[in-house]
Order: C-alpha cells, then sequence, then structure tokens
C-alpha cells in the first residue's frame, strides 16, 4: 500500500469533519440564525402594515367625505372636491393587462428557446441582453416612449389596427398617447422579469423528464409541451404575477405615454390614467386635505388591488395543482 | 501621536460648530417650482453678497404650505395664494409676498401657422372641445392672414398640479362662465378635453410629437425651447403677446384693485399692454417669527430681493414687480414680528 496515498484519502475524509462537528455543537448558532432570518421575514410583514396603516390614516378625510362614493364614481374633479377612482383602477389593470398578454408568450417563448432550443453559445449572451433590459431606468423608457414609441404607433400601427380590426376597441383618431402604447411599453418592461424567471423554472425541469418523453417517441415539441411547460405551471404563475406586480405600479414611464386623461372607454387607442401616475403627478402641487387624502387613498386602493391579485394567483395555482394531481 | 489625534479632533470639533453656526443663521424654505430659477439665483447671489445660506426645495406650492403649516421650514412659497383656511391653520397667521411675475404662454404646433391670434372665446371653445379642427370659422375668422389646415386640434395640458395650471384655467375661469362651471380653477383641474403631459417638458413633448396640438407652458420655458405661441386679445381688445414687459404691465394694470395682503389673481388685467394670462408667485412667510436670528435673516433677505434682487429677474424671463408695487410690498416687512 502507498503510505502517501493513504494519507491524501486520511485528509481527504478528514477535512469536512471540523464542519460537521461544529454543526453538532453550534445549537446556539442555529438558535440564534433561526430567530435572525424569522425577525428578517416579520420586518417585511411589519413594514406592510405600517405602509397599509399609514396609507389607511392618510385617508381618511377622504373615506370620511366620499365613502364608497370614492369606488363607484369616474369623476376626478379637485376643484369641486369629487374624488372617485375608477378610471385610474380601469387604467392600470388594463395597462398591466395589455402588458402581460404581449409579454407573457414572448417572455415564455425566449426562455424556452433559450433553455431547450438554443444553441449553447447563444444562451448566455441572450439571456443577459434581456436581463439588461430590466436595468435601463423607467424614466429613460418613458422619454423613448414619448419621442419614438407613441409618434411611431400613431402613424404606423394605430391606422392599421384602426383599419383591420377596428370596432370600439380600436377607434381612431390617434394621437399615439393611449392605453395601448402604455400596454406596450409595461411589457418590454416587465420582460425580462418574465424571462429569467421562466428560464430558472424550465431549468430546473430534471433533464429525465425530458428524455423520459423523447424515449416515449415524442417530437421536440411535444416534450416541450409534456416534460416542460406542465410541470413548470405554478412556476410560470409565479413568473407572471411578479411582472405583474411591477406593470402595476410602474408610474414614469406609463404617464408619459398614456396621456393621463381619467376616463373609462374601452376604446384601446385613447387616452387613460393609471393609479400610480395620478398620485406622482398631482401629490406635490394637490392643495387642500380632500385632494391629498384622496391621492393617499389612492395608493392604499392600489395596495388593496394587487394584494387581491396575489390572493387570486395563489387560489388558481392552488386549483391547477390539485387538478394536475387528480 | 496623541497631540496628532488631538488636533485632528479639535479641527473636526471646530469644523462642525463652525458648520453648525453657519446653519444658525441660514434659512430653511420650501415650495413653488415655477419660480426656482429665479429663486436659486437669488440665494446664490445673496449668500455671495451677505454670507447668509438659504436652503430652498421646490418640492412644490402644495407641500410648501403644508411644510410651513407644520413649521418645518422658515418660509414657503407657492404660485397660488393661500385660502383663507389654510391661513387659519398657521398660528399667527401668514403673510404673503410677491416675488415676481410669470406669464403662460399658449403654445401650439401647425405647420406654416407663425402668427396666431385668439380670443379669449377661441381660446375657451378650443379646451372645452367645442372647436375641434384648425380650420374652423372661428379661428380662420381673426386669423385671415394665415392659412389654416384641415387638421384635428389635440388639447395638451398639464398632468402635473402645477401653479401654471392654475393661472391658465383662472384667466379661463374669468372670461367664460360656462368654463367656470364646468371645470373651474385650481393647480389640478377636470379637462373636458385634451391629453395630459408631466411638468412644461411634458406639454411641450407633446406639442412637438402631435401635429395640431395646442397647449400651456410658462413663458420662459416657450422662448428657451423656441415653441411657437400665440398673442391672445386682452381686456381692452388689443392683441397682445406674452413677454416680460407685457406681464409687468398686466401687473400694472392689476394695481389699482390690489388688495392689502396681496393675495390677487392678475389675470385678465387691464391695459392696452397687458398679457392676460399671466399671474404672482408668492414667499410666504409666517407674521410670528420665534427664533430672532430667523427672523432678521428673512427680513433683510425681503427687503434685499426688492430692492436689489428685482433686477435679475427679466433675465430669466421673469417680470419684476412694478415699482409702485415694491414700495408696498417693502412696507409689510415691518408686519414680520420676531
Amino acid at each position: 500500500m502507498n503510505p502517501s496515498l493513504d494519507a491524501t484519502k486520511d485528509t481527504q475524509i478528514e477535512k469536512p469533519l471540523p464542519f460537521f462537528s461544529q454543526m453538532s455543537q453550534a445549537g446556539f448558532g442555529d438558535k440564534v440564525f433561526q430567530k435572525l432570518t424569522a425577525f428578517f421575514a416579520f420586518l417585511i410583514l411589519f413594514l406592510a402594515c405600517m405602509t397599509a396603516f399609514t396609507l389607511w390614516h392618510a385617508s381618511a378625510d377622504s373615506i370620511h367625505k366620499m365613502g364608497w362614493k370614492f369606488l363607484t364614481t369616474s369623476d376626478w374633479d379637485p376643484v369641486q372636491g369629487v374624488f372617485g377612482a375608477i378610471p385610474y383602477v380601469y387604467g392600470t389593470l388594463m395597462s398591466s393587462l395589455l402588458a402581460l398578454l404581449i409579454a407573457a408568450p414572448f417572455g415564455i417563448g425566449i426562455s424556452l428557446f433559450l433553455t431547450e432550443l438554443a444553441p449553447q453559445k447563444l444562451r448566455e449572451p441572450v439571456a443577459f441582453l434581456v436581463e439588461t433590459l430590466a436595468a435601463i431606468p423607467s424614466v429613460v423608457y418613458g422619454l423613448w416612449g414619448i419621442f419614438l414609441l407613441a409618434p411611431f404607433m400613431r402613424e404606423h400601427i394605430d391606422p392599421l389596427l384602426i383599419k383591420y380590426i377596428g370596432g370600439p376597441f380600436f377607434k381612431g383618431p390617434s394621437t399615439g398617447l393611449s392605453l395601448f402604447t402604455a400596454g406596450v411599453i409595461l411589457s418590454i418592461m416587465i420582460l425580462p422579469t418574465i424571462t429569467a424567471i421562466s428560464r430558472e423554472v424550465f431549468e430546473s425541469v430534471p433533464n429525465s423528464y425530458r428524455e423520459s418523453a423523447k424515449a416515449l417517441g415524442a417530437t421536440n415539441w411535444e416534450t416541450i409541451q409534456l416534460a416542460v411547460m406542465k410541470p413548470s405551471k405554478v412556476g410560470l404563475l409565479g413568473a407572471i404575477m411578479l411582472a405583474l406586480g411591477r406593470a402595476l405600479g410602474e408610474t414614469m414611464a406609463v404617464t408619459m405615454v398614456i396621456g393621463n386623461r381619467p376616463e373609462v372607454s374601452a376604446n384601446l387607442l385613447g387616452a387613460s390614467h393609471s393609479m400610480a401616475s395620478v398620485i406622482a403627478n398631482e401629490f406635490s402641487e394637490a392643495v387642500g386635505d380632500i385632494h391629498v387624502s384622496a391621492l393617499a387613498e389612492i395608493g392604499l386602493l392600489l395596495m388593496v388591488i394587487t394584494l387581491l391579485l396575489n390572493i387570486a394567483a395563489h387560489l388558481l395555482v392552488w386549483f391547477t395543482t390539485s387538478k394536475f394531481q387528480r | 501621536m496623541k497631540m496628532k489625534t488631538m488636533m485632528v479632533g479639535a479641527l473636526v470639533g471646530a469644523s462642525l460648530l463652525g458648520s453648525s453656526l453657519a446653519q444658525a443663521a441660514g434659512l430653511n424654505g420650501a415650495g413653488a417650482t415655477f419660480p426656482y430659477p429665479i429663486y436659486s439665483k437669488w440665494f446664490y447671489e445673496y449668500n455671495k453678497s451677505n454670507g447668509v445660506q438659504i436652503n430652498y426645495q421646490s418640492i412644490g406650492s402644495g407641500g410648501g404650505i403644508q411644510q410651513l403649516t407644520n413649521g418645518t421650514v422658515d418660509f414657503g412659497a407657492s404660485d397660488a395664494p393661500m385660502t383663507d383656511d389654510q391661513i387659519a391653520k398657521v398660528a399667527g397667521g401668514v403673510l404673503h409676498f410677491p416675488t415676481v411675475a410669470g406669464a403662460v404662454a399658449v403654445a401650439y404646433n401647425v405647420q406654416g401657422v407663425s402668427k396666431l391670434k385668439l380670443t379669449p372665446k377661441v381660446l375657451v371653445d378650443i379646451f372645452e372641445g367645442k372647436v375641434t379642427k384648425w380650420n374652423d370659422p372661428e379661428i380662420a375668422e381673426i386669423n385671415s392672414s394665415e392659412t389654416l389646415p384641415d387638421l384635428n386640434i389635440t388639447v395638451a395640458h398639464r398632468s402635473d398640479g402645477s401653479g401654471t395650471t392654475n393661472i391658465f384655467t383662472n384667466y379661463l375661469t374669468k372670461v367664460s362662465t360656462k368654463w367656470a362651471t364646468d371645470a373651474g380653477f385650481g393647480t389640478s383641474v377636470k379637462w373636458p378635453v385634451g391629453v395630459g403631459g408631466k411638468g412644461n417638458e411634458g406639454v411641450a413633448g407633446l406639442l412637438s410629437q402631435i401635429p395640431g396640438t395646442i397647449g400651456y407652458v410658462e413663458l420662459a420655458y416657450a422662448i428657451k425651447n423656441n415653441l411657437t405661441y400665440a398673442s391672445i386679445k386682452n381686456k381692452s381688445g388689443e392683441y397682445v403677446a406674452p413677454s416680460v414687459e407685457s406681464t409687468t404691465a398686466a401687473a400694472a394694470g392689476a394695481l389699482r384693485r390690489m388688495p392689502d395682503d396681496f393675495r390677487m389673481m392678475i389675470t385678465n388685467a387691464g391695459g392696452e399692454k397687458a398679457y392676460p394670462i399671466c399671474g404672482f408667485t408668492w414667499l410666504l412667510v409666517p407674521k410670528t417669527i420665534k427664533d430672532p436670528v430667523v427672523g432678521k435673516s428673512l427680513t433683510d433677505f425681503l427687503s434685499w430681493y426688492l430692492t436689489t434682487g428685482e433686477s435679475m429677474a427679466a433675465d430669466l424671463y421673469y417680470a419684476p414687480l412694478p415699482e409702485s408695487l415694491i414700495e408696498k410690498v417693502k412696507a409689510q416687512i415691518a408686519d414680520v414680528k420676531f
């Protein structure tokens, strides 16, 4: 037997030992660590509660004066002191929904390509570029939106939509500043979120799934459908929800292209407004307590809507997964 | 070594002490964004000549009033005079010091039309959405020398609350009872038609991007960015373009009806040379100031801006106060008690 080899063997076995022995001794450290992380987790909960409370407190005047009418009126008239949130809620939800409709297929498609189909050399650079989109400040998106995207939509895209689809959803004349343009700009902004997360999700699918599908004679498409997409359902929903969160709260880019007109209209080419925009726009020069308070209530409402959508998504996950198991 | 540490400590201590002393003599203010360029020039020049540092946060008139009410600043600034209710909330009361006047230009983007004239009625009709085409007879009638295209009018207004909106809508309210009941005036109003842009730059962006747009921006902004703007028919029936001179003329025209507390909107002022869409901006000073050091520095600054500061306004396209008004405002400084 070679003694030197033995020695290396010994050290190789011994090396991890001190680590394990520390682990067993470190019951105290474990406890501290657990408490510390729990503290961090509760801190988030505490912050959320405090935010909700502060918003509620700040909106007291408006809640008292407007009551439920705040949620049923579509009038927003600071001069008369009448405040209704409907146009803002509508604008926020519609622009975010449009953004998801555009970005989700693109984002999931990109990440499928990157994990399943793209040549190895291409994967990292493309993923990097897509994720770089997330680092662009939203005001830059907004400026690009007002100087390039909006005129482009007005001159080229909107006339086509009016001509070939038309109906109540695409009615002219278009100024380029619209719910639709806001949806497009938001979709670009949330694309990296959807792409990055769904890529992680697809990558976490064990290779054995793909191999099994292939072994059963599945084509590439069938493999993706059966072995990759199906087990990723929950993860994809998570990706979409995170993206939705960003879209709901986006302020600067939206306010620059949405036209800032508090109006509920089925026309996607019409100007609209959003909850985050109206707060950013009117807060600094809001004169009168009710106005400030109404803006705070919009903030509270935005928080509630985000919460409700999150709950809805969780329920959806719960239902689909239980069906899947059956 | 020890000696050295002690010296460093002493130096740091001395510099800390020095800075805290300087702060004690300094002033803090917050409020309107519209006069920010001239205010920052004033505070800079005043610091250079008198050594008093004045910090000013241009957070908006609403924020300025709020901070003044809470007592977190030494003075506020606003583009709209405070209401009686707002003044009642400030312990001891508030004095309004008009600083400069500014004009709001009605800018437009119609190719080939460079000298548009508008009457108050047409302006209201456009912003009410009643006149929707550039070649509408109502516009054509008063602009016979221009060839007006068959182009849709897009109305652009400010989406953010602003003193500029307050002045503009105040004018519309004065010239049209219909506007007064439909929308009224304020820093944010319910616009009958149009799209909103955030800030002067937002409205200017809309103006440059959408052919056929009409909107309102601060005069200084319109001049610096080479926007085309209209002449408006004033109370005396003259078409007047916005300028520093026509704004001061408007301030002078309004003097006769100026109340003692200077809380007055000077839109639609009389006088042949007066541009009708303009307004004052004010410094808001508490009537009683607890800290005598602050009171002294603040009143010193007030008399400085009324003597030296006013002459700097025109370079930045703000209209200085008319001479006769300056004397009246100076007399109000004595009302600040400390």
